[in-house]
Formats: structure tokens, sequence, C-alpha cells
């Protein structure tokens, strides 16, 4: 019969919009910025820089290692090294970064830069409005706008942040045993030294300066 | 053959006849910056030329100057449809070029990626060929509600919906949860309800089928030698298709039928993809009761500071618009020496003038629909 196709096409359309009404499954327009669905764990737009603590200057992770700026495939990041250095989160002294920009117009939230980091220092965000009204200078953020805390990474990664931050509290334990076995073996080689009977006068002090520097040598680490 | 293809109308100008008409490149019909010089006597194409280029980004280029993991979210943006199938093109090339092993669940997890891209995808385009048709807004609508459901998905494994960046050589780049395997368990059994639906709107659709049957018609021979691939040459009742042909992934260890057309006209590459629709149920039905647990990347692989020997590789997949291949030459620095893609919309496009000739303006809109185009693949 003609025409039969056309009126199966509107039994569909029919059950649809009454479907609608009934059926969640097929009415599923949000009404955005009243309504909004919950972002997955996942969800990435853009990154930023964690820092520990509550100083953003003295708990920033980055050490300024420059990966992440070569690594990215736009190039969109510029980092520029400190002459200083300040200790890090297991109180090693480190380089920290003097300059660090990202330019999120050219940013392709391709999250490559999260991957090579080997300093958990830089993560994906989750915040998309971002409209501005100056394309040049508000799209550059700048160290100030980028870093954020540990404790904001929480919020937005649950899952992720709870592995980061127990795989680091399990680093910093180590590095800590590290550093007082150092220190215990610093102290007996000095007690060694002391120990052992100088073969001249002089050498006695001579024998407890080299234990004093292996002792200042070891103990960061 | 060659004969046939000289043997086509030639444009001889008569006074006052032809009209010149440049559709595009923002027309809303071609999908993206695209313009067809189209030569018109009346109604009827007596020639036409398809002009790209709009969309350049120097793609390939940029590949070469950076490692070989800087280009992996490049390929994203080729054919922005399907991120997952792009990945998945070059990470097979990368892997081959370096000799590299895929763990099991990493292979399976690109076939269920890849083929929920194909759906969304085959959605996207019916609902935009139906759209050229006149058919405003409805279908697509439809096709977008289940292709959301499926972006989705992507979101939660990946980060992005569209810009998935997920496949990395030796693996994937995250492990997919056991909940997010069950959420696509529970996407996939309502899929054939969806199809079924999509299908009944439109498919025995009078209007419809006056407007495509016998418009654009692709011979068998002539889309074999312009080197046509994917469902527009299976429309035209080649069977070939690269997951069967080539067994590359896993694909060797699921049965599925590849459909086949006969006429090679507009309703048959509309029938195609609905067909490929069901197919691709039936494949991630059956990944996804045979996937197995383990790791998913490669430990040994370096993602960072790539360097593979000296030498070439094609990989090369079949992608929802056909036969998407990477060619790399390697002189074993960090980035590639040459780095190459066959897009399978561009050359897929070549063939446009050949389907039509000798019909009306409005049919080339749709013709152009059935072909699948997407400009970021075409012009890279």
């Amino acid at each position: 019969m003609l025409g039969e196709g056309i009126i199966q096409g509107l039994v569909e359309t029919a059950r649809n919009f009454f479907g609608s009404y009934v059926e969640k499954d097929r009415l599923t327009t949000v009404q955005y910025p009243e309504e909004r669905l919950p972002l997955p764990e996942a969800s990435r737009v853009f990154p930023f820089l964690l820092y520990d603590g509550k100083d953003p200057d003295a708990g920033l992770r980055c050490v300024a290692c420059q990966i992440c700026e070569k690594e990215c495939p736009p190039r969109c990041i510029h980092i520029e090294k400190s002459k200083d250095k300040k200790p890090d989160f297991v109180g090693k002294m480190q380089v920290y970064p003097a300059v660090f920009d990202i330019d999120v117009s050219v940013c392709m939230s391709c999250q490559i830069c999260v991957e090579v980091c080997p300093f958990d220092a830089i993560r994906m965000d989750k915040v998309f409005e971002l409209s501005t009204d100056n394309r040049f200078r508000k799209l550059l953020y700048t160290k100030k706008e980028l870093s954020k805390p540990n404790e904001y990474y929480q919020k937005i990664h649950p899952l992720e942040a709870a592995e980061t931050d127990e795989r680091r509290a399990k680093e910093a334990e180590e590095a800590k045993a590290k550093a007082a076995a150092a220190e215990a073996a610093a102290k007996a080689k000095a007690a060694a030294a002391a120990a052992t009977p100088p073969v001249g006068e002089a050498s006695g002090n001579g024998a407890a300066a080299p234990a004093k520097l292996a002792e200042t040598k070891g103990s960061p680490q | 053959m060659r004969d046939a293809l000289l043997d086509r109308p030639v444009y001889e100008p008569e006074e006052g006849e032809i009209m010149e008409v440049s559709m595009g490149p923002h027309h809303p019909s071609t999908h993206g910056v695209f313009r067809m010089d189209v030569k018109l006597e009346g109604e009827r194409v007596m020639k036409l030329k398809p002009v790209f280029g709009y969309l350049h980004r120097n793609h390939e280029k940029i590949a070469e100057h950076g490692a070989y993991l800087a280009a992996i979210p490049y390929t994203d943006r080729l054919d922005y449809l399907c991120s997952m199938t792009n990945n998945w093109g070059y990470v097979l090339a990368v892997e081959k070029l370096a000799g590299l092993q895929v763990p099991e669940r990493a292979e399976y997890l690109r076939v269920i990626v890849a083929e929920l891209t194909r759906f969304q995808n085959h959605a996207g385009l019916i609902g935009f060929l139906l759209q050229d048709m006149g058919a405003s807004g409805t279908p697509l609508m439809y096709a977008f509600r289940e292709r959301e459901k499926i972006l989705d998905l992507f979101e939660s494994l990946s980060g992005a919906r569209m810009m998935c960046n997920y496949m990395r050589f030796g693996g994937l780049r995250v492990d997919a949860t056991k909940e997010w395997l069950d959420e696509v368990r529970a996407l996939i059994a309502l899929l054939p309800g969806f199809v079924d639906e999509f299908e009944a709107l439109l498919r025995a659709n009078e209007i419809l089928m006056a407007r495509t049957q016998g418009t654009g018609v692709l011979p068998r021979e002539l889309a074999i030698n312009a080197s046509v691939t994917g469902p527009m040459l299976r429309a035209s009742g080649v069977n070939y298709d690269i997951r069967k042909v080539d067994h590359y992934g896993v694909y060797d260890r699921f049965s599925f039928k590849v459909p086949l057309g006969e006429h090679g006209d507009v309703y048959d590459r509309y029938m195609m993809r609905l067909l490929e629709m069901r197919e691709t149920v039936k494949i991630l039905e059956q990944a996804l009761k045979d996937i197995p647990e383990g790791p998913v990347m490669d430990p040994k692989v370096r993602l960072r500071g790539l360097r593979p020997k000296a030498g070439e590789a094609y990989g090369r997949i079949e992608s929802p618009k056909g036969e998407l291949g990477f060619f790399l030459i390697s002189d074993g620095t960090g980035n590639p020496y040459r780095y190459r893609v066959r897009p399978p919309c561009m050359i897929n496009l070549t063939i446009l003038e050949d389907m039509c000739l000798g019909h009306n303006i409005a049919d080339v809109v749709i013709i152009l629909g059935s072909v699948d185009i997407v400009l970021g693949e075409v012009d890279r």
C-alpha cells in the first residue's frame, strides 16, 4: 500500500513524542545553566599545578624539569627555572619554576603533560566555563593562576588523588628512612674514625671533618 | 575500465545555457568547509569539481616534527567523530614499526571502543543524510540521543567525549573498570532496539525510496578502480573489509558478517550503515563476553623517547569510513622521518563527479551525504 512506510515512520515519531512524557530515556535534555550533569571522575579540561600545604610558593610540587614543556604536542607550556633552590616534600633541595605559563588558547587538553610528569605536579582541571573578553592576556595562565591546593585535587579526582597521595606518602617515608639510615651510617663511620687511633697528631681533626661532611651530604636524602 | 572513465560526458559550453554554481565552502549541506564547483544545465549537473583544502592543518608535517607520542592527540583531530579508530590506526603503525606487543585485554578494549565508535558514527551519518534529504531534525535528534550515551561512556573512560587520546603504542592509557564494562553491557542491550526503531522510521518510506534508489550509482568496477573503501565499496557489492582481510587486533576471534549491497546507490549505502550497526552490536556482545583480565599496557614500552629502528611500516584498520592507513618511515631518531595518512574520506570523495553527473543539483547533496566525509580527515 502506498504510504505504508510513511505511516510506519509516523508511528515511531509518535511513540517517541508520547514516550518522552513517561520515559526518562526518551527525554534526555538538560536545562543547562540551572541543571547540570555530574562530570565523570576522568573528565579533563586544562592542566593546573598542584601544591601541598597552605603556601602555593613553598609547597609547589613542580621542580621545573621541563619534561612537560618538551613533550607537550602543541608546545603551549613555557617554563623558566629559578636560580635558587627550595626543599621538596622529602626535603631534597630542588629548583622551582620561576615562570610557568600555559597558553590555554593553544592547549588541546591531551593530558600528555600529566602522563609524563614524574613529580605528580601537574593534573587536569574540570572547570570548563572559561569564556573571557580578552583572548590574549586572560587565556595565558601564569603560575599564580595555575597553582591549586592538593585538597582541590582530592575533591575533583577523588580516586586518582587517593592513589597519588598514598604513593607520595610512601615515598616520603622511604626517603625519611633512607636519610635516617644514612645519618646513622655516617655517625657510625665517624665513631669508627674517632675510635681508630690517629697516625699523626693533626689527623684527629682531619678524621672528624670528612665524617661531618658525609653527614650533611647524607641527611637531605 | 579506463575507457569507461574517459567516456564520461564532457563539458561543452553552449551559449547562455550553462550556469556555474559554487556550492560551499560555507554551505550547510557540505558537512564542513568543502566546495563543489558545479556546472549546471538547468538543474542537471554537467560537471562537478570537488575543491578541498580549506581545513588543511599540516597534520603530517607536525607529526614528523614531534615525538611518536605527540602525534596521538593530533590523530584525534583527523576524523573528529571517530577519534578512537584514528588512534588505533596510528598506534598499529607504530607497533609494527617498533615491533611492540599489545596485552590481550588491551586488544579487547580496543575492539570495544572502536565498535562503539563505528556505531555512533553510522548513527550520526544516517541522521545527517536524512537531514540532507529534508527530514529536518527528527532522525538526527534520535541518532544524537544514542550517540550521547556512547560519548558519555568515552568520557568516563578516557576523560574526553570526542578527543579521546586513549590508545598508546603497546596498549592503552588507562584500564576500564568493571563498572564501565557493566555500563557498556547495559547500553548494548538497548542498541538493537534503537536500530529497529531507527530503521522503521524511514526505511520503507516511499519518498525516501523514490529519492535515493537509483541515485548516485557507483558501479562495482569503478569503485574498485577508484580505490574506494569502507561501506561505500561494500554497497557496490565488493566484499572487502579490512577486519576480515587483514586480521588486525583480535577481530578473527569474533563471528560477524560483512553486509553487502547490490546496486551501489544512495539507498544501498544508507542500508549498509544500518546493517553494519547490527553487526557491530554482535561484535560488542562477543568482545564483552570474552574480555580477559590483565594489564592493558606493556610495562617495557617507552612511551617517552621511543626510538624505533630504521625502517618503515604501514598500519591499516577498517575505520567507520573505510580503510584508514598510516605509513611511517623511521630513520632511528625520536621522530618519524616520514608520516603519511591514507584518509578514507578523501579517496572516497574523488569519485564524487562520476556519481553526480546527470543528476539534479538536489541529488548532489544527498550523494555527498552518503559518501560520509569529515573534512578534518579530507584536508588533514
